[in-house]
């Protein structure tokens, strides 16, 4: 018997949110707008960067040095300038992100095998981006420093850097961009869809009719929580082949792993959502309230940032948001083939977090049902 | 209610000519509405929810623009002197007119700065409109904590800040009890004495005999204008009262209803009122019924049903599907005992008892607000009771679910069906989740289809659907699984009497059968319906009875035959008294 009733529950739910054109705005509009921000707009590269280069030497290591920069891929302008007072302008309007100054005596002394200075002057504002752009610089430097050494018949400076980066080898954005999208859109989209369902029914009052049907509180409790979650499977289902066709990013894992710990991630999360959801009396508090869980998740879980960068104090609470274990299986399987040992070890806490939020929240909405 | 009459023949305030108003494709809210609304009359906007009484009021303000036609205010045309009509109109909206987060005081001083008030008049204003609305008292509490008689009160009171030559009602009796709303009236009165001209909006077909002149509409064409008396006096020597009836009425109103001749008939208490087609000569004939018959004043509603063609015949598909319960022992099927409700220090229900034997009505009557949702809600297990209990089939709804559920059918105040689902998958929704499946739920559902008639609508979404097929669909969600107790929570309100009489046969007929029915109406001709009521006034029950009990302990000499509002008011005011003598 029950599950006729759960049957027509779970079905009238997915309709509910189908049928509904607000509805299917949050189906299409979010994942859409996410897919093309954070793999296009959002983009941590350093790409089409104007440099101002002040050239006081008139030898052939300058000449050199100017020709290998402008030669360079990321800078869009290498620009010229004979006085000085022009790198205070450039950099203070941010008509150019970093100033080179190569000295009078610059060829000179590298001829001459002395240390040959070369002033690099960055933009501190744009910290991130200037570190980038202060590394690819002191690289060009290096390089050509090596090259003089060479030919001066000197041995090559004796320790030499070769970078290899694994996983990711051309250290390519998108690739670490868009499987993080797959956690991010799963979390955004099952905390939105449970968030709005019993809000929903509050607001336009149908959720006394389903209080005095048969459906016992558990079965609403189901009915309400597994739409969410094929809609988030969906999704991630979605999320994954774009990942793979059109951004051709490889995935090396299992994705029988993935899927299995995709489940307790949202369950996780649609547990959050149905807190959420029995706490709100309209879909406008219940979309704020989903809105005030997801941005701190969202930087709290090491999707931009390394969590080991945030305040030790703060790392702790990283610890609960389920999208920090997520976004390392989904990375982890997609780029390095994440074993299932450490598929497990960053599932059980998502069950751990699922069983807390479920449970509270079946609490919070028995009691609420007054 | 009270009626009044004065002189008119001064120039219309307002001029309608044949205007037409649509929203999106389907059919227009108005069209081509011709008609005048008079300064020094209370004109009456009637009709169901749906007919375009908001949208003409909206149109008045020049807050709408028409389609096609025009309309004149106060000499100026609304399409390209909507500034000037604001300045000299006084316009109550249905809802949202307040802000329920302030005080009446805080209201009224914002209110006269959006009029822009001179501060010296404000004192003196205010005095008076407090003293006029009786809120003096309550200047500090927050609007939004007001009774709904007194929120209508302040909104009037912010209408008439500076004085408007012009006032527009939007359903001004909604939500308030019927103390209140001859209050309201009495002071709209006061108004018309002094040469206003007011626009009263109402579904509640009684206020319409108390205009002075009534725009009638339904579904957005205009089916009469003019003093609701013309209308009436139509219907002279048509309208019959037949009382002695022995055995059960329902059963005698279903047959009645399915002769030729008979277009309209309700249930008053004890007796059936009948109305006659105007061709079918003299006396409805009842041979060897061995009833009385009597001609009777003609109401408004009579002339409305009338000009609508007539009710729906007495035979209801659907009790013809059901099969009859068995009439068991004398037990009751629905017991209320000393349920009490407190959310904090406020008392919504106290101490309410009653019970309802199998096959009867009951009805809980009192305006909103008063505490019978909450007893309703405690009966059927939505709410918990702070003490008592209260019983459906030997079930507490509260702890026995599922099972106890699956017997009883709920029909809630706006038709709780889901919007967005089509009726189809609404049928289906409600089939499944009380446990019919395969066969049973397919003959089920296409059995409704054929009782309804959704066929032509099957593939609509519900919420899109004319309000007289929502109503048929959510009660074809109700009782598709044969309930034998029916919950229904303010059935009818707003919609138009047709879709009225044959909700009412369909519960009648579902009634002979045997199925219980706990109903809750704050409209006071629906109580007729019920074999018995109880007068919920301030969370108690003031008074417990049949119709015609209730009616008969408040006749008096002036007053011998009393409408079931005289009875309600008479009765509060008694309980009043005797609180006042404890």
């Amino acid at each position: 018997m029950w599950w006729v009733r759960l049957r027509a529950l779970i079905l009238k739910e997915l309709l509910a949110v189908l049928r509904d054109p607000k509805g299917r705005f949050i189906l299409i509009g979010p994942p859409i707008i996410q897919l093309l921000v954070f793999s296009y707009a959002a983009t941590l590269e350093v790409k089409n960067v104007d440099i101002l280069i002040l050239n006081q030497d008139s030898g052939v290591a300058g000449y050199e040095l100017v020709q290998r920069i402008s030669g360079a891929p990321s800078f869009r302008h290498v620009l010229r300038t004979e006085d000085p007072a022009e790198i205070r302008d450039a950099i203070n309007m941010q008509r150019v992100m970093a100033a080179v100054r190569i000295d009078a005596t610059f060829s000179r002394d590298i001829a001459a095998g002395r240390p040959a200075p070369v002033q690099i002057i960055l933009d501190g504002r744009r910290s991130n981006a200037s570190q980038i752009v202060s590394g690819y610089l002191t690289q060009i430097i290096n390089g050509l420093a090596a090259d003089a050494a060479k030919a001066n018949g000197r041995l090559a400076a004796p320790v030499s850097v070769e970078p290899r980066n694994w996983f990711n080898p051309n250290l390519d954005f998108l690739w670490f961009m868009v499987p993080n999208l797959v956690a991010s859109i799963a979390l955004l989209i099952g905390l939105v869809v449970t968030a709005l369902s019993v809000a929903r029914e509050r607001e336009l009052g149908t959720f006394d009719q389903l209080m005095v049907s048969p459906l016992r509180p558990h079965e609403i409790l189901i009915g309400k929580l597994v739409p969410p979650m094929l809609i988030g499977m969906f999704h991630i289902t979605i999320f994954i082949l774009a990942a793979v066709f059109v951004f051709g990013i490889p995935l090396r894992g299992s994705v029988v792993l993935l899927y299995a710990s995709g489940f307790f991630f949202l369950a996780s999360v649609v547990g959050i959502g149905l807190f959420i959801s029995s706490l709100s009396m309209t879909q406008q508090q219940a979309i704020l309230g989903a809105f005030l869980f997801l941005v701190p998740a969202m930087l709290l879980s090491g999707f931009a940032t390394p969590i080991e960068n945030m305040p030790e104090w703060l790392q702790p609470i990283s610890y609960m948001d389920p999208l920090s274990y997520f976004l390392v299986i989904v990375k982890g399987v997609f780029l390095k083939d994440l074993g299932p040992w450490d598929v497990a070890l960053n599932t059980a806490p998502l069950a751990v977090i699922a069983i807390v939020t479920l449970s509270s929240a079946a609490w919070l909405f028995r009691r609420r049902m007054e | 209610m009270m009626s009044s009459t004065r002189e008119s023949g001064a120039a219309p305030y307002v001029t309608l000519s044949r205007v037409t108003k649509s929203f999106g494709a389907s059919s227009p809210a108005l069209d081509d509405v011709s008609g005048i609304i008079r300064g020094g009359e209370i004109t009456g906007l009637i009709g169901p929810d749906g007919a375009g009484k908001t949208t003409l009021i909206r149109l008045m303000t020049g807050l709408l623009v028409p389609d096609e036609g025009s309309l004149s205010v106060l000499g100026f045309d609304s399409r390209s002197e909507a500034a000037r009509i604001h300045d000299a109109i006084g316009y109550m909206p249905q809802r949202f007119g307040l802000y329920e987060d302030l005080s009446v005081q805080e209201n009224l001083n914002l209110y006269a700065d959006l009029r822009g008030l001179p501060l010296h008049e404000r004192s003196g204003v205010f005095e008076e409109l407090l003293r006029f609305t009786d809120l003096k008292n309550f200047t500090r509490r927050l609007a939004g904590k007001l009774s709904g008689g007194m929120k209508q009160k302040l909104g009037l009171a912010c209408a008439l800040l500076q004085k408007p030559r012009l006032l527009l009602l939007d359903e001004p009796g909604v939500g308030v009890d019927p103390i209140s709303r001859r209050e309201l009236w009495k002071m709209v009165e006061n108004l018309t004495a002094e040469g206003v001209g007011v626009v009263w909006s109402t579904a509640y077909l009684d206020e319409a005999e108390a205009c002075d002149r009534v725009l009638l509409l339904n579904q957005g064409k205009l089916l009469f204008s003019g003093p609701p008396s013309d209308l009436t006096e139509r219907m002279g020597g048509r309208v019959f009262k037949v009382t002695g009836i022995s055995g059960r009425r329902r059963e005698f109103l279903a047959k009645v209803l399915d002769r030729p001749g008979v277009i309209d008939g309700v249930i008053q208490g004890d007796a059936v009122r009948l109305v006659m087609r105007s061709d079918a000569k003299g006396e409805p004939l009842l041979e060897g019924a061995g009833v009385e018959v009597a001609p009777t004043q003609p109401r408004f509603e009579d002339a409305f049903v009338d000009l609508l063609g007539g009710g729906p015949g007495g035979t209801s598909q659907l009790a013809e599907a059901v099969k009859a319960l068995p009439a068991q022992d004398a037990a009751p099927v629905i017991e209320a005992r000393g349920l009490t409700k407190r959310f904090g220090d406020f008392t919504a229900a106290q101490d309410i008892t009653f019970s309802i034997p199998r096959g009867q009505i009951f009805g809980l009557l009192g305006p909103n607000g008063a505490g019978k949702s909450t007893t309703f809600k405690m009966l059927c297990g939505l709410l918990k009771p702070t003490a008592g209990q209260g019983r459906v089939a030997g079930f507490d709804l509260r702890r026995d679910t599922a099972e106890a559920r699956n017997r009883l059918g709920y029909m809630a105040q706006k038709f709780s069906l889901y919007g967005d689902l089509t009726v189809g998958q609404n049928l289906e929704f409600f089939a499944g989740v009380y446990g019919l499946r395969g066969k049973g739920k397919s003959q089920r559902i296409a059995l409704m289809n054929d009782i309804f008639d959704f066929g032509p609508h099957a593939k609509m979404s519900a919420k899109d659907l004319p309000l007289g097929l929502k109503q048929r669909l959510a009660l074809a969600c109700a009782v598709m699984h044969e309930p034998e107790v029916l919950f229904l929570d303010e059935p009818t309100s707003g919609v138009d009497p047709i879709s009225r009489r044959e909700f009412w046969t369909h519960i009648n007929g579902l009634v002979e059968k045997g199925v219980t029915v706990l109903v809750t109406t704050h409209f006071m001709e629906e109580a007729e319906y019920c074999d018995r009521i109880s007068l919920i006034y301030r969370g108690q029950s003031i008074a417990l009875g049949s119709p015609d009990e209730l009616k008969v302990r408040v006749a008096s000499a002036e007053n011998p035959d009393p409408t079931m509002e005289d009875a309600f008011i008479a009765l509060v005011e008694q309980s009043q008294a005797e609180a006042v003598a404890a």
